[in-house]
């Protein structure tokens, strides 16, 4: 194809997307298009399962048989939630397999806030609350993304996602509301969740590479510092309502401008992590390699079977 | 307690569930696959769901009027325990946690068939429920026995490894307490003896089909159903009762 | 590492008798049993089927975009296919 066909296909995609058209797999799309959405959908699909592990850690532990099944469905949608976005990653021409070699091997980010530990009970109030949260404010637009597979994905995602902020928002309401120890216990996972909850939302909108390119692929509806305002915004009220205290000093509603001022964001803390470096990355990754790879064995013995039994149904023909 | 043999025949039926349930759940993020992930938790939810009906009426039951469902499941001594020693055995790997299941759910299974009959309509109504859920698990189990049995050479390995290990635990399934003959005279409880013979039959056609061997011990294990655990049953509850533990009663 | 990975399959769940079969999602299954199972601890949690078709993701034969104007368009302008297509006195109500 001639550089000019090129860009005249690239123009012609273009102008369907602007029209608000779905682009679907089979159908041409520019090379860039094709792997800035494997980028993006991999991580996606990346931070569900590893986001299984900061919260599974609490399912032998829940207090109370109500929690453990609620904590156990919610670990179990995030694999589901995984499972389809990696299925929507794979329509454009990447296997699971080597999404996850990329994860394995550090080549594909997923979302720092997982590299926080989970100390306390209090924390699977936190992260359902908070990080869950901030989650939605960035999927809901998700749904009507440009992609098809992966705007259908997230509707899914997002219908079974409405239970677990509520999820993580009651297990707070149950300790505000308990003895001194219970809410001093809710009140230090929202000190230690905050911030990096704000960082999830993504670099400042001066540092953010992708930003332009993503909106105008519908990849993006509003930018990070937009979505975080809006974050705070929401969220705000809620940690009133729970009497519990934001833990920023400088936080203040702005009458002038309708939204909450909030303090200077520890970017260093957020590249540290980002680059491997925080407090639970290696364990994270050493959890995800060591289960892929201790299941090579039963994968191989599933396949062996089902050629065997195709195998045997083939002989039948036959005789 | 007006009826002592029926809490703890109760607690018997459910303290399987509840063991067996927090071994899985030890295991949800950490599966072969994320469909497999998927399916081991569902079978876990499956289990505490059973376990909070059960626990529900045994607290109905108690003359201790604070007794919930959490009071019977996280504040009970090691010793008061009843479920066998088979579902506290550890998630060693896939092939174990497969065949740990496999032989209780065909347990499971044909004791869940004879409960729906029984005369506590209660016990009755959450076996009728049950039991679909349980078909679903021997038949996830029993499918996975076949793949590992007649997989690759490793998996056959693999699991007949586990298979030879755990099936000294099977016969402790039909030994049956003071409560479990109680309530089989007044037709509440199964007669476990009688499901026996069909229990290894089952197993053994699976196993066959899967090329495995079927052991042929002379020696099982036993003491699970009197409280007398394995080592391995202290860790389940300290990490099971931790919070219960550490912050008496509080409302989570 | 595995040698050979678990194949793609397509899912399809009918959500209540009366209603076809409708594409949910795919996952990864070793044989046409385990993706059976899978597709219902994948996507029917939420009692959203009773019945499921799997089928293998390589046997499903497509049409190319390419294509489109071939296939579909010439239909566009086959408006007598459709009843409005057909001019009726106001006083014959249903037809």
């Amino acid at each position: 194809m001639s550089e000019n066909e090129v860009k005249n296909l690239e123009d012609i995609f273009e102008a369907r997307i602007a029209r608000d058209e779905k682009i679907e797999p089979k159908d041409w799309m520019p090379e860039k298009y094709r792997k800035t959405h494997i980028r993006q959908i991999s991580q996606h699909a990346h931070s569900e399962i590893v986001g299984m592990l900061p919260e599974g850690n609490w399912i032998s532990r829940a207090p109370s048989l109500r929690r453990k099944v609620a904590l156990l469905a919610k670990v179990q949608d995030e694999a589901g939630h995984g499972l389809y976005l990696y299925s929507a990653c794979e329509t454009l021409g990447i296997s699971r397999d080597e999404l996850y070699e990329q994860l394995h091997t550090g080549k594909a980010k997923y979302s720092s806030i997982f590299n926080y530990p989970t100390v306390t009970w209090a924390d699977m109030g936190a992260i359902g609350w908070l990080v869950d949260g901030a989650a939605i404010i960035n999927q809901v637009p998700l749904c009507n993304t440009s992609y098809g597979p992966y705007a259908r994905a997230m509707v899914r995602v997002c219908k079974e996602e409405s239970f677990h902020q509520r999820q993580g928002f009651e297990i707070m309401l149950k300790l505000a509301n308990g003895t001194p120890e219970q809410k001093e216990m809710a009140q230090d996972a929202l000190n230690r969740w905050w911030w990096p909850s704000l960082m999830m939302l993504g670099p400042t909108d001066a540092e953010s590479v992708h930003t332009a390119q993503s909106m105008k692929w519908k990849l993006k509806r509003k930018t990070n510092d937009e979505l975080r305002q809006q974050f705070i915004d929401q969220t705000v009220p809620q940690a009133d309502l729970l009497g519990l205290t934001v833990p920023d000093p400088d936080l203040k509603w702005n009458e002038k401008t309708g939204h909450y001022d909030f303090g200077e964001i520890d970017w260093d803390e957020f590249w540290q992590v980002v680059k491997g470096y925080g407090p639970s990355n290696k364990k994270r990754m050493k959890d995800r390699v060591g289960a892929w790879e201790e299941g090579a064995w039963v994968r191989d013995a599933a396949m062996a079977y089902a050629d065997k039994k195709e195998k045997r149904k083939d002989l039948k023909h036959v005789g | 307690m007006k009826n002592q043999h029926l809490y703890n025949y109760i607690l018997g039926i459910a303290d399987n569930s509840l063991i067996l349930g927090q071994r899985l759940g030890e295991l949800c993020g950490h599966g072969p696959s994320l469909e497999t992930d998927i399916a081991g938790t569902n079978i876990s939810l499956d289990l505490f769901g059973q376990v909070r009906s059960y626990f529900q009426y045994a607290a109905q039951l108690s003359d201790d009027n604070s007794a919930t469902e959490d009071t019977i499941a996280f504040l009970r001594l090691e010793r008061q325990y009843k479920n066998v020693l088979l579902v506290e055995q550890p998630n060693t790997d896939f092939g174990y946690v497969i065949v740990r299941q496999f032989l209780f759910d065909a347990y499971h299974l044909l004791f869940l068939r004879e409960l729906e009959n029984s005369k506590d309509e209660t016990l009755a109504a959450i076996a009728k429920k049950s039991v679909k859920e349980v078909s679903y698990h021997w038949r996830f189990s029993s499918d996975w026995i076949r793949r590992l049995g007649d997989g690759t050479q490793e998996s056959h390995e693999r699991v007949q490894e586990a298979i030879t290990d755990l099936w000294m635990y099977t016969d402790e399934l039909f030994h049956q307490t003071e409560a479990d003959q109680a309530m089989i005279a007044e037709g509440i409880g199964v007669n476990t003896s009688k499901l026996k013979d069909i229990y290894y039959k089952m197993v053994s056609e699976v196993l066959e089909e899967a090329t495995l061997e079927v052991p042929e011990n002379k020696y099982f294990h036993k003491g699970g159903k009197q409280g007398i655990h394995s080592e391995h049953m202290g860790y389940i509850l300290s990490d099971m009762q931790y919070m219960q533990r550490t912050y008496p009663n509080m409302e989570w | 590492m595995s040698k050979n990975n678990w194949p793609l399959w397509e899912v399809f769940v009918r959500s209540k008798n009366g209603l076809e079969h409708r594409h949910f999602g795919s996952l990864h299954a070793a044989d046409a049993e385990m993706a059976l199972e899978n597709a219902r601890d994948v996507y029917t949690r939420r009692s959203e089927g009773v019945s499921i078709w799997v089928v293998e993701s390589s046997n499903i034969t497509a049409s190319n975009p390419e294509n489109n104007g071939e296939l579909f368009e010439p239909a566009a302008d086959k408006v007598y296919r459709h009843p409005t297509f057909y001019d009726l006195p106001d006083e014959v109500k249903h037809m």
